[in-house]
């Protein structure tokens, strides 16, 4: 859930905006942050007591720049004096220190987290505490991480950050594109990261897909007129919309085909199909904007067998020659055995082994294939494979009883 | 990605005696080795949990059918190599990474500072779905 109207969302909104013009006023993003992150904790117990601010802003930027003050008043006292003046020289602008401008702060910072030099997994957590504005303990406990381990990982991610030695600027406009994918990346990634455990016992971990929604809003904000930042937006909406659908109350999945629509958020699909109708139009298609519209296509049939897959298949078939991924091609050989039979979709995954080897999800396609063709026998020695490669628990409960069920009904016929 | 690191009692490759027959020192400095490698996988980011379990002699073997009392065995048991000494349970990046924690953890110390070469299981922890589905 995104965070509402309380002080948590407020804190949330506010944070990038504190670590903006912090970082502003005394450069150094890795102390700044740290100091954001006690400001942000810190109003959390003031606020309750004492009651919210008239201007919660300035409050937290000042109680973090105390912060600021605090550390290098310490540091001083370790005669580091000269470093410090150096630091302090650098980081100013000739003009001084900026107002907070807002929306471009939390998009430089996005550039910052989602750094080329960082991986993902290091990239994802730093995100959310810098940008979203979330706290240790609740990244730790969204990751399933000891608090501990997700401080250390953090900071090594901000020392990483440091030694890049950027600059507190967007990046130049030739690096932009090339940047905005790795922070998109990231993003994707944020979401999948929710939404592949958003039900049953990992309940903490659904936050995860609405603050990725929440930090792709704010990129779109910040860069409204960016294709791909709206399909990618596009996507997670009509992907999220599907969510009250895909899992069973005992947490078990429940695929594309046999989930219950009615169930789908009808306000969120909306929101989708509008945003990539616009979007497409603009003609600068990209992989998100693809993905989105493919999604669009699914969330927009009443029915299972109302679904256009004459359209998905074409949607893949331009999304393959995009990527050139080999799971993309997996993804059109189902659209085409839903258009034009199990034999085509068979056909074009016929040469994929090379490419994927052993992939389990080589396997469940395959299996489902064979399934529709008829080939009950094949379908079960697939379903099983599929089953014993998965490194998840969920989807290898579903092979197997697929596996099982197909081998009952060979069993009674 | 998640693996376990998992040891079992006495199972080692050189042929150090068991623990209970170390010299103080050496039992001190394979415990060590123990904390400073958990720290260190703390400080990397990558420690999730790391647990020993009580010895064998403390174990028990529960078979039940549901209806009638439990058959409980108690230890010790002889075969006591085949049961679980302890775990670290690892966030990675890579596969290729908690090889090689699990080679550091095989090579802690023994007598005079003599590596064990305990053989370490590595398990990968089933994780999230493809959201694709």
């Amino acid at each position: 859930m995104t965070p509402g109207t309380g002080t948590e969302g407020l804190l949330r909104e506010l944070a990038p905006r504190v670590l903006g013009a912090v970082v502003r006023r005394y450069g150094n993003f890795a102390d700044a942050e740290d100091a954001v992150q006690e400001a942000l904790l810190a109003a959390t117990t003031a606020w309750a007591a004492e009651g919210r601010p008239d201007n919660p802003l300035g409050w937290l930027v000042r109680v973090a720049s105390r912060r600021m003050a605090d550390q290098y008043r310490q540091q001083e006292a370790r005669r580091r004096r000269e470093d410090l003046a150096a630091s302090w020289s650098l980081s100013m602008s000739p003009e001084g220190p900026h107002p907070a401008p807002g929306h471009d702060d939390s998009l430089i910072l996005m550039f910052m987290c989602c750094h080329p030099s960082l991986t993902p997994a290091s990239a994802i957590p730093l995100t959310l505490r810098a940008v979203g504005g979330l706290t240790t303990r609740e990244i730790a406990a969204a990751f399933l991480v000891p608090e501990a381990t997700m401080a250390q990982r953090i900071s090594r991610a901000k020392a990483k950050v440091k030694a890049s030695d950027e600059p507190f600027t967007l990046p130049s406009p030739d690096a932009r594109p090339e940047r905005l994918r790795s922070v998109l990346h990231v993003l994707y990634l944020l979401f999948n990261e929710g939404y592949a455990s958003s039900n049953g016992p990992d309940l903490a971990r659904s936050d995860l897909s609405g603050e990725a929604i929440r930090l792709v809003r704010g990129v779109r904000d910040a860069l409204p007129e960016d294709p791909e930042v709206a399909g990618l937006l596009a996507l997670m909406l009509l992907t999220d919309a599907r969510r009250p659908a895909r899992t069973r109350g005992d947490g078990e999945l429940v695929p594309l085909a046999e989930q219950d629509r009615t169930l789908w958020d009808r306000a969120l699909i909306a929101e989708g199909v509008a945003l990539i109708t616009l979007t497409l139009r603009q003609g600068q298609v990209g992989e998100y904007q693809v993905q989105g519209a493919i999604a669009a296509v699914h969330d927009q049939a009443a029915r299972y067998a109302d679904t256009d897959w004459s359209e998905i298949l074409s949607l893949y078939g331009l999304l393959e020659r995009m990527t050139g991924n080999p799971m993309v091609t997996l993804n059109r050989a189902v659209a085409a055995a839903m258009a034009d039979g199990p034999g085509t979709g068979l056909a074009l995954i016929d040469g994929l082994g090379e490419r994927l080897g052993d992939h389990h999800r080589l396997h469940a396609v395959r299996a489902h294939l064979l399934e529709l063709a008829g080939d009950n026998p094949t379908a079960i020695v697939e379903f099983r494979a599929a089953a014993a490669g998965t490194t998840n628990l969920r989807e290898r409960h579903y092979l197997t009883t697929k596996a099982a069920s197909l081998a009952t009904e060979r069993a009674d016929g | 990605m998640r693996f376990m690191l998992l040891q079992n009692y006495g199972e080692v490759e050189s042929d150090c005696p068991p623990m209970t027959e170390w010299t103080p020192g050496d039992i001190k400095a394979h415990i060590d080795f123990q904390h400073a490698l958990n720290n260190e996988l703390t400080e990397r980011g990558e420690l999730v949990d790391a647990q020993g379990l009580a010895g064998p002699d403390q174990a028990k073997f529960v078979v039940a059918n549901g209806a009638g009392a439990p058959v409980i065995t108690d230890g010790p048991f002889p075969e006591s190599k085949e049961l679980l000494a302890g775990y670290r349970m690892v966030d990675v990046e890579t596969a290729e990474r908690a090889i090689e924690i699990a080679a550091q953890a095989s090579a802690a110390p023994g007598p005079k500072g003599v590596p064990i070469r305990q053989p370490i299981e590595v398990r990968q922890v089933m994780s999230a779905p493809d959201p694709e589905v």
